[in-house]
């Protein structure tokens, strides 16, 4: 056994975690883990409870997503019920999980992301965070609070509050939308568009310096999975989805593997591993098994698997994008780009919806005792898919809960990377900034959630252990 | 009015926080102070409902007594000297509050009477801010077998509005209370599931005075249990009628 380096906590990321990188004995490194260390129990302590509790209850997984759960869950109601949602209240679902992923990436690109792209992987780690780049580029530290506060006011609007809105229910949402409150949200989108525009301008100038980080951060082949809106008649027509549609699998080449599946047959394709080092499950794809069926979900990935966005202006963004490699992008580091195009097409696309003709129709929820004994949402959360998987007894109260959140999709993709950085960064003992930071900051590229709570800001609060083969600690370094 | 009632109670005079006060001899403390604007914490009374000082949060201090009384249950003498605010007071209604919480499941966020829960505005209004007890975190099972309404004792502060309005304004009298201390339970009917209780009407009425989110409507999301004042009217139209 060689030696092994631990990051704890990793920062600038929602949760807590660690990683251990493990050295041998001629201090190469050898492999890494990223280990998920807070546990939750949502599953088993939502046992017992009446279904239509479950939007609120799931939604407290998270209070960077709480949208996302609303999502999944409420369809999973949905599905408990067997009701088919009304029409306008599929839109304003849409609209706030549009909203909520605008204002996630946001917070993950600008807040968390934004510090290394801008102030440089090897800069000093005290001025490393949002309060540097509001030094060096205020316009951009603006735009970022700004973007976000287009979303969580869109989401305010709708739901009532910005965190945990109890509007998203069984069978719809509470409230239809007012003319007022249209008028209010079609005013906010020129500003919104305008930043993004801005934002995508400048980090296409700007990436091609990060070359080094787009080669090591994350990329290798994989599979991609996520929902897409089929087209009726033509296969090859299937556009970005994040609320309703099918699931698509996508090789490391391009080429769709499984295609129109019923997201309430996900069990049929993957299934979950458990390993010791992590409270995190990992997702796989059965028919290639574990650890070889590994996949990746999130904004990559859905821009991955689709044939186009569907709004013109994303259109337009994502041919460029990928334009940047033959077939499907394999750097987990372009996240980061997927990430703004997605802000872009969501911006449009919530005016787009805002404009449907019966947007401010009143008729928006379905009432009904539950019909089925099992219901199923899939929904794409900011970071990814977003399984809630519910069974209910007689009576209505849960039996049985499996959620699959996005990032346990992305578990094996996210080791796999950390080991990768790690290779290509960390060397001997010598344990220096930059490459630490690198290492963490491949983890931001997937903007793991590792539910609620930290993002540190500041100074990194980061612990590192170099321990010798007999587990005696030969170096530590400390900061925070 | 009754027409044959002849007898005319007669006029009581007593002090409430230094402020004098009359009132009808068949008043109760709790009574008196509400018409005269004074604050008086309560859970589980109702109006229209018999008293029966349950909660314990309208204790005050009467001057010569040994112990703290239940205004809700407490006959107006005269010359009393009342004190509602007093320091032992304020800690003592904080106190029980606390005891409420720790003694069962509270937990507001996903509850269905979120923003719309007496127990909950009254932690608000009393400026609850911590609970010093340890919770005793009871494994209580919800009965939703009921057709259109479910139980979830986690939420149960044991008020009994529910039981008395089942009996005294319904007539049925489907909830009772089981065991004692904190293993007191409401029950229906001979302690079975609701769904098969051939005592309820289905009527609905303990749903609408359950102070929590203990009692509610099935399909409701959270904090969508909205309650009807029904029951005033209700005693005002029956009083009407004998």
């Amino acid at each position: 056994m060689g030696k092994q380096i631990v990051i704890d906590p990793v920062t600038r990321i929602e949760g807590h975690s660690k990683i251990t990188i493990f050295l041998d004995d001629k201090g190469e490194v050898q492999d890494a883990q990223f280990h998920v260390t807070q546990f939750r129990g949502f599953e088993k302590f939502a046992e017992g409870r009446p279904f239509t509790e479950m939007p609120a209850l799931t939604a407290r997984t998270c209070g960077i997503c709480p949208v996302s759960h609303l999502m999944a869950s409420s369809k999973a109601c949905d599905a408990l019920m067997a009701v088919q949602i009304p029409r306008t209240a599929t839109h304003l679902r849409r609209i706030m999980n549009l909203a909520q992923t605008v204002q996630s990436h946001a917070l993950s690109f600008f807040h968390l992301s934004s510090p290394d792209l801008l102030l440089g992987m090897d800069s000093d780690p005290a001025k490393r965070n949002i309060f540097g780049v509001l030094e060096q580029q205020p316009q951009m530290a603006r735009d970022g609070v700004a973007l976000r506060k287009f979303g969580q006011q869109i989401i305010e609007m709708l739901g009532g509050k910005r965190i945990h809105p109890a509007w998203v229910v069984a069978g719809g949402v509470a409230e239809p939308l007012t003319a007022e409150k249209r008028e209010k949200i079609v005013a906010m989108i020129p500003d919104a568009m305008a930043i993004i525009q801005r934002t995508l301008d400048w980090y296409k100038g700007a990436f091609e310096q990060f070359r080094t980080e787009i080669r090591t951060f994350g990329n290798f082949p994989s599979m991609f999975m996520g929902l897409v809106t089929p087209h009726e008649e033509d296969e090859h027509n299937a556009l970005l989805e994040h609320y309703d549609g099918v699931l698509r699998f996508v090789d490391a080449s391009g080429n769709v593997v499984l295609d129109n599946v019923d997201p309430a047959r996900y069990l049929d394709h993957i299934a979950e591993a458990v390993e010791p080092f992590s409270y995190l499950k990992s997702p796989y794809f059965k028919p290639l098994g574990y650890p070889n069926g590994i996949y990746r979900v999130g904004p990559l990935a859905r821009l991955n698997i689709i044939d186009r966005p569907g709004t013109p202006k994303a259109d337009a963004e994502w041919t460029e994008f990928r334009a940047l490699r033959r077939g499907v992008l394999l750097s987990s580091f372009h996240q980061h780009y997927a990430r703004l195009v997605e802000i872009l097409y969501g911006i449009e696309k919530i005016e787009q919806l805002l404009n449907e003709p019966d947007i401010l129709s009143k008729h928006v929820r379905a009432f009904a005792k539950p019909n089925k004994h099992e219901g199923v949402g899939v929904s794409e959360a900011p970071r990814g898919t977003l399984m809630h998987h519910y069974k209910i007894d007689d009576n209505g109260l849960i039996t049985w809960v499996n959620m699959i959140i996005a990032t346990g999709h992305n578990n094996l993709a996210m080791n796999r990377g950390v080991a990768q950085v790690a290779k290509h960064y960390v060397k001997g003992s010598k344990l220096k900034e930059g490459a630490l930071n690198r290492v963490e900051a491949l983890i931001r590229c997937f903007d793991p959630c590792l539910s609620c709570s930290t993002h540190a800001l500041g100074q990194m609060p980061m612990r590192i252990e170099l321990l010798g083969p007999g587990g005696e600690l030969l170096d530590h370094v400390q900061r925070g | 009015m009754n027409p044959s009632a002849q007898k005319v109670p007669s006029v009581k005079t007593l002090q409430i926080n230094g402020k004098d006060v009359s009132a009808r001899e068949d008043q109760t403390l709790l009574d008196v102070a509400r018409e005269n604007g004074v604050f008086i914490p309560t859970l589980c009374n109702l109006d229209g409902l018999t008293p029966i000082g349950a909660c314990r949060l309208c204790l005050v201090e009467v001057k010569g007594a040994r112990r703290l009384l239940p205004a809700c249950i407490t006959q107006i003498q005269d010359n009393m000297e009342v004190f509602t605010e007093t320091e032992t007071l304020v800690k003592y209604r904080k106190m029980i509050l606390e005891l409420l919480f720790a003694e069962r499941n509270h937990v507001c966020s996903v509850c269905v009477s979120n923003g719309h829960c007496e127990l909950q505005a009254m932690a608000q209004k009393l400026g609850l801010d911590h609970i010093r007890y340890p919770y005793l975190y009871p494994k209580l099972a919800v009965d939703a077998s009921h057709d259109r309404f479910a139980v979830d004792h986690n939420r149960c502060i044991l008020c009994q509005r529910c039981v008395r309005v089942c009996d005294e304004i319904e007539g049925a009298h489907t909830w009772d209370v089981q065991g004692r201390g904190t293993a007191s339970l409401v029950i229906t009917d001979l302690n079975q599931p609701w769904g098969t209780s051939e005592s309820c009407t289905s009527c609905g009425k303990c749903v609408q005075v359950c102070p929590t989110g203990t009692l509610f409507e099935k399909g409701r999301a959270s904090g969508e249990m909205t309650k009807r004042e029904f029951l005033p009217y209700l005693t005002l139209m029956r009083e009407e009628r004998v």
